[in-house]
């Protein structure tokens, strides 16, 4: 499966507005029983899923006296408050870790889009010597886990002096074997013939390739932008081992230590997650659609 | 240089401005293509030999060795790490962990996804909730999910007890511990596969259903003999995923139960991580990482294996 196909068909897909044409149901008819027995399933298991972040969301509105409180209720005694998020945003280190966790995931981004994008570029139109070699070398990497590299990683880190720097967060995760090959398969089926009317006319590869293929690989450059994004963003174990000092930790590195640090102060823990959670699930919000066809076109296309 | 421009359709292959009217391309034109192709991909190829390849073979030399943190015994010990690591209970225990693991996620990751994605494929009204429920817990990191979730098992103050009364203590209870890891995985990662069956419901040919529906084939009927065979490419995809995934297994359950209560949960990662990290054991954790990586080239091979078999595409 190729990923403009997937393209195409999660196009359909997550269009709400055409539900689901198999159905061919009309909105407007009252449901059939069976759909409100499928419907009030639905309802139960969204509940559900959304009960985690419902009760996450509650504790963190408390006090620390009512979240401490049995029995356990979803009104607390004291009313609601802000006060864990106003403390966790004063005292804790969350702005700074908000601040490198978008900043690395978004230099992390483009590097590594740029850099597989004008590999695959390379690899789909360029007959260069070594060319089969290195692309089933890369291709083959793509079975190697990063969680194997850890040990090697971390003493060539310490050799170039990377531990405790953006630098050293940044780096190992700047390799995306299989995005350049999703990024070969979709370059392969760009049509040719603009390119080469280009070159006649004189045109240099690179200008070929910034003018002409990157604005027609919009959709697919967006999708894998999100898959490295949400990637980087999300990671965990690398910058947990090359950062110690807190104001260079990522947000999921930096709420790990919160854990401790405020001990029983289950409001604040909840507030802290929370406001992690939050700016991804914003973006999601807005762009739903956009990020489901990314997901699931680089997720067939072999990541 | 006398050249003809011609096209040339063969896509991915061969030069394709430039070719001579035999065909055969200018040894000029092919050395100037060699420059390119190196060019265009050398920032990824050193990325590559320095952030991949390197730690590989610097990692495969380390295994040889008997080196630790502080530099001694850092001569080449042949394959005495491993022969160690084939003996040491904890290596197996926490491998047992891992497939322990893997086996209880990848099925209800796999059947959860598709009956999820089969409910929200009816057209159902509120498509924009039942993605945002099901798929946005896949978009949180690891850590806020273990937090999240570490709040409801919390045996006094969290909601599964409070609903279901009792003071289970969840992630320090050996007997429930894995199944708890388990259960937040399923909630955490299932949005992705969910997403890549909805994908593939909506490709199923409509002519299908209306041909099986002439021949007076219920609903359920057609879900057996059309939607789920149809499936079968994607199941396979998703189950290759997830099992490669769940191989892999480290943040959630070091964050959530630390590997414990006394082992019982740790993945073969955690192991690699501390053998390296907490008892600085450089040699032999490099050692227990290829053993790891042993396991998920077999995995992979026996994928392969099984998909050329089915014959799926």
């Amino acid at each position: 499966m190729t990923a403009t196909e997937v393209l195409d068909r999660t196009e359909a897909s997550t269009d709400r507005r055409v539900p689901s044409a198999r159905q061919g149901r009309d909105r407007r008819k009252p449901l059939r029983p069976s759909s409100i027995i499928a419907l009030v399933i639905l309802a139960v298991l969204a509940a559900l899923w959304l009960m985690p972040f419902a009760w996450a969301i509650v504790t963190s509105l408390k006090s620390e006296a009512d979240a401490g409180a049995t029995p356990v209720t979803w009104i607390p005694a004291g009313g609601f408050t802000l006060d864990a998020y106003t403390s966790v945003l004063s005292e804790g280190n969350i702005p700074q870790w908000a601040f490198n966790s978008v900043f690395t995931s978004a230099v992390i981004t483009a590097i590594a889009v740029a850099i597989s994008a004008l590999a695959a570029y390379a690899f789909s139109r360029i007959d260069f010597a070594g060319k089969r070699v290195l692309f089933y070398v890369t291709i083959a990497s793509i079975i190697v886990p990063p969680q194997m590299l850890i040990v090697p990683l971390f003493y060539q880190m310490l050799a170039f002096d990377m531990v405790d720097t953006y630098a050293g967060i940044i780096l190992p995760q700047l390799i995306h074997p299989a995005i350049v090959f999703i990024l070969k398969q979709f370059f392969d089926q760009v049509p040719i013939e603009l390119e080469e009317a280009a070159r006649v006319d004189g045109a240099s590869r690179m200008r070929v390739f910034l003018q002409i293929v990157l604005p027609l690989s919009r959709p697919i450059l967006a999708a894998v932008s999100i898959f490295i994004f949400v990637g980087a963003w999300n990671n965990f174990l690398w910058p947990f081992i090359v950062t110690n000092d807190a104001s260079l930790m990522t947000l999921p590195v930096g709420l790990q230590t919160v854990q401790s640090a405020f001990g029983v102060q289950y409001a604040q823990d909840m507030a802290s997650a929370v406001l992690a959670a939050l700016p991804l699930i914003i973006v999601f919000l807005f762009f739903q659609r956009q990020i489901i066809k990314g997901f699931a076109t680089t997720g067939f296309g072999g990541q | 240089m006398t050249t003809t421009p011609q096209l040339n359709r063969a896509q991915g292959v061969g030069p394709n401005a430039l070719t001579r009217r035999d065909g055969r391309v200018p040894n000029s034109a092919r050395r100037r293509d060699t420059l390119h192709g190196w060019g265009f991909a050398a920032p990824f190829v050193i990325a590559f030999l320095l952030f991949l390849v390197w730690p590989i073979i610097y990692g495969f030399y380390l295994s040889l060795t008997g080196q630790s943190i502080t530099g001694a015994n850092s001569e080449v010990i042949g394959f005495a790490n491993y022969a160690e690591a084939f003996a040491d209970g904890d290596v197996w225990r926490s491998l047992g962990n891992t497939l322990w693991f893997t086996l209880l996620s990848t099925v209800p990751l796999v059947l959860v996804a598709l009956i999820l994605a089969l409910l929200v494929n009816l057209g159902l009204p509120g498509q924009w909730l039942w993605r945002l429920a099901f798929f946005a817990p896949f978009l949180l990191a690891s850590t806020v999910v273990s937090l999240f979730w570490i709040w409801m098992y919390n045996p006094q103050l969290g909601l599964i007890n409070s609903v279901l009364g009792g003071s289970t203590a969840w992630l320090t209870d050996s007997n429930t511990a894995m199944i708890s890891v388990v259960i937040t995985t399923v909630w955490w990662t299932v949005g992705f596969n969910f997403l890549l069956y909805l994908a593939a419901l909506q490709n199923i040919p409509e002519q299908q259903y209306e041909a099986a529906s002439l021949d007076g084939a219920g609903k359920w009927r057609q879900l057996f003999s059309i939607t789920i065979p149809q499936l079968a490419p994607t199941t396979i995809v998703i189950v290759i995923l997830q099992v490669l995934a769940s191989l892999k297994v480290f943040d959630q359950i070091y964050i959530m139960t630390g590997g414990g209560p006394g082992g019982a949960t740790r993945p073969i990662v955690q192991y690699i991580y501390e053998t390296g990290f907490t008892a600085y054991r450089l040699g032999y954790a490099s050692a227990v990482a290829y053993v790891f990586f042993a396991i998920i080239v077999i995995a992979s091979m026996v994928q392969v294996l099984v998909t050329s078999r089915r014959g799926a595409k």
